[in-house]
């Protein structure tokens, strides 16, 4: 498929292939929005060469994405922002479904703190490096990984401990 | 007093994990503060829970404040506790049966979220809205940025100390339900937004409480100015109260009218127009202090902007359709359902499968919400339910700052603050 990329976008594309050309996997589209796969290993030093050269000082989200039953099921994509170029780039890294691990990208942007612990929570995604890596809807006596394709949509009986329906019960 | 001492004094009941993780990682924060210790005779230390159940964190917050005396420490903030799970419903919902989720996301503006799903399931299912459609979503989101930013008023001011005034912004709040009423049949959660366009046209009720809302509301601004502007008690209140400065709002990842407070024009509407808003004019306030009080003044201004807006709506209001002609794509109209068999067939077809974007595809679409950015990731499996829904929720991204800001603050500054972030759980907790 052709890109058609804009002119900041085409530039992101050049300075990421030429720098990492080893490490950038592929670049595609889908509605007119750009997804740039690489390899997880050297997600940290991306994120400083996108930040620090490229400008993309901001980051807007970081979230999961269960890919069940295909190979490498976990992804997780890094949505940033560059305010000079007025341009914005999703970054996507996979993960194995066994341990999933990834490096934290905290001390690029210290914003992907909640949500790598968000990923966590939902996933089970493991953050290498993050400073305070709990889970933060969940409580964390909770065992189990709801976004996870294979959770069920009813929960499971008995896994949240819940309080008394009576007030007076201690 | 140490951490152990904590733990046996509590005696947590639920979740002890959850609670000995939390304290453990508010002992954990900053490791170079030494520890709290025998040299604290008075006992100026402790720890404060604050929430989840107070009435100034605005829901459901939980905030575990280490306090020096009554300046804070350090603190943690706890979220979750309205977690609903609405990602994993998403998955088990096709697209439009999710919209009533997402009015329950940020319930102060219901209909800002309704767009920003709409729009996004535009994008990925290539649906083209008609014009007026454009102008009656722009018209009702401004709407709800006037009422969202009204309870924020209201309550912040009552956090400060001024209960009355709360009073007076809920007077102008019930003129919007009003409106909602009459525009889309319901006062809160409207589910207006279709995708395709909307539900049905302005009603002629509708169009003339709007008209009357935009030529009183402006006076009643002025009066909100004239009583908060100048007040000595407002302003030592929330002058060089919770400073963020611009690069930590960048690192941090504020967004909304926290970013804009610290002097940086970013709004969704310019930096990405959607709908009509490139061809509309109006201002993006911003403030170069940071503080509580820059943010009052960032979210009164936009409250006039969205007057500007509305009125502007209201002049290029063009005549059409509401809703995109397509069966495959939208809602028949309820014309067509109620006399036509192919209508009711669509109708069926729309409720039981609906839309189905392309396999695989992808994509992220914002608005701003009155809270900041609101945006939708949607990765598509080809059926009619999304493999995978992501809602970008400016809550969530504002909250994590509070664990920063709140750091050397007094701690009878903790509720403004918050009152000034203007949170709201139902998003954050998703």
């Amino acid at each position: 498929m052709s890109l058609e990329l804009s002119e900041p976008l085409q530039r992101v594309v050049d300075a990421l292939s030429e720098k990492f050309s080893k490490e950038v996997i592929e670049v595609y589209q889908s509605t007119g929005i750009t997804f740039i796969r690489v390899e997880a290993d050297s997600i940290v030093e991306i994120c400083y060469f996108m930040k620090d050269e490229l400008e993309y000082i901001y980051l807007s989200d970081l979230f999961g994405i269960d890919r069940y039953t295909s190979e490498e099921r976990f992804e997780v994509v890094y949505n940033m922002i560059s305010f000079k170029e007025g341009s914005r780039v999703f970054l996507k890294v996979r993960c194995e479904e066994e341990n999933p691990e990834v490096d934290s990208v905290y001390e690029v942007w210290p914003s992907a703190s909640w949500n790598e612990r968000e990923v966590y929570d939902m996933f089970g995604i493991h953050f290498r490096n993050h400073p305070d890596l709990r889970r933060i809807f969940m409580p964390e006596d909770f065992r189990y990984f709801p976004l996870r394709k294979e959770f069920p949509l009813l929960g499971i009986p008995g896994s949240i401990e819940l309080p008394g329906t009576t007030p007076d019960t201690e | 007093m140490k951490l152990t001492d904590i733990q046996s004094r509590v005696k947590s009941t639920f979740f002890k994990e959850h609670q000995q993780k939390l304290y453990q990682s508010l002992e954990d924060k900053h490791t170079t503060i030494e520890e709290m210790d025998d040299g604290d005779p008075l006992t100026t230390k402790m720890v404060l829970n604050m929430g989840p159940q107070h009435p100034a964190t605005h829901g459901v917050l939980r905030l575990v404040l280490q306090l020096n005396g009554e300046s804070i420490e350090k603190t943690k903030v706890d979220i979750g506790y309205l977690h609903r799970g609405v990602e994993k419903i998403a998955e088990n919902k096709t697209y439009q049966e999710f919209m009533p989720y997402t009015d329950r996301m940020d319930y102060l503006s219901p209909y800002s979220n309704n767009v920003a799903l709409c729009i996004a399931v535009e994008k990925i299912s290539g649906v083209e809205v008609p014009e007026r459609a454009h102008y009656i979503r722009m018209i009702g989101c401004e709407l709800a940025r006037i009422s969202s930013h009204l309870l924020w008023l209201g309550t912040m001011v009552m956090d400060a100390g001024a209960i009355s005034f709360f009073i007076w912004t809920f007077k102008e709040r019930e003129k919007v339900y009003d409106i909602m009423d009459r525009l889309a049949g319901h006062r809160f959660t409207v589910s207006h937004s279709r995708i395709g366009g909307v539900a049905n046209d302005i009603t002629d009720e509708a169009m003339g409480a709007i008209k009357e809302f935009i030529e009183t509301f402006p006076n009643e601004l002025k009066d909100y100015h004239k009583l908060l502007d100048r007040n000595r008690i407002f302003i030592d209140r929330n002058e060089a109260v919770g400073v963020l400065k611009t690069e930590d709002a960048i690192r941090f990842g504020a967004t909304g009218p926290v970013l804009r407070a610290t002097g940086f024009a970013m709004d969704t509407r310019r930096f990405n127009p959607y709908a009509r808003y490139s061809e509309v004019e109006f201002e993006v306030p911003t403030r170069l202090e940071g503080d509580n009080l820059a943010r009052y003044f960032v979210r009164m201004e936009e409250m006039s902007e969205s007057i500007r807006i509305i009125r502007q709506c209201l002049d290029k209001l063009p005549k059409g359709p509401v809703r995109t002609d397509n069966a495959k794509q939208a809602y028949p109209s309820k014309d067509e359902v109620y006399y036509s068999m192919e209508g009711m067939i669509h109708d069926f077809m729309m409720t039981d499968t609906g839309i189905c974007p392309p396999d695989g595809a992808e994509t992220y679409s914002a608005v701003e919400s009155p809270k900041g950015e609101l945006g939708y990731y949607i990765q598509s499996d080809g059926t009619g339910h999304p493999w995978r829904l992501k809602i970008n929720a400016p809550s969530f991204t504002n909250l994590q700052i509070l664990e920063n800001m709140l750091d050397g603050e007094m701690l009878a500054d903790t509720v403004v603050i918050i009152g000034g972030m203007d949170p709201v759980l139902g998003e954050a907790d998703k």
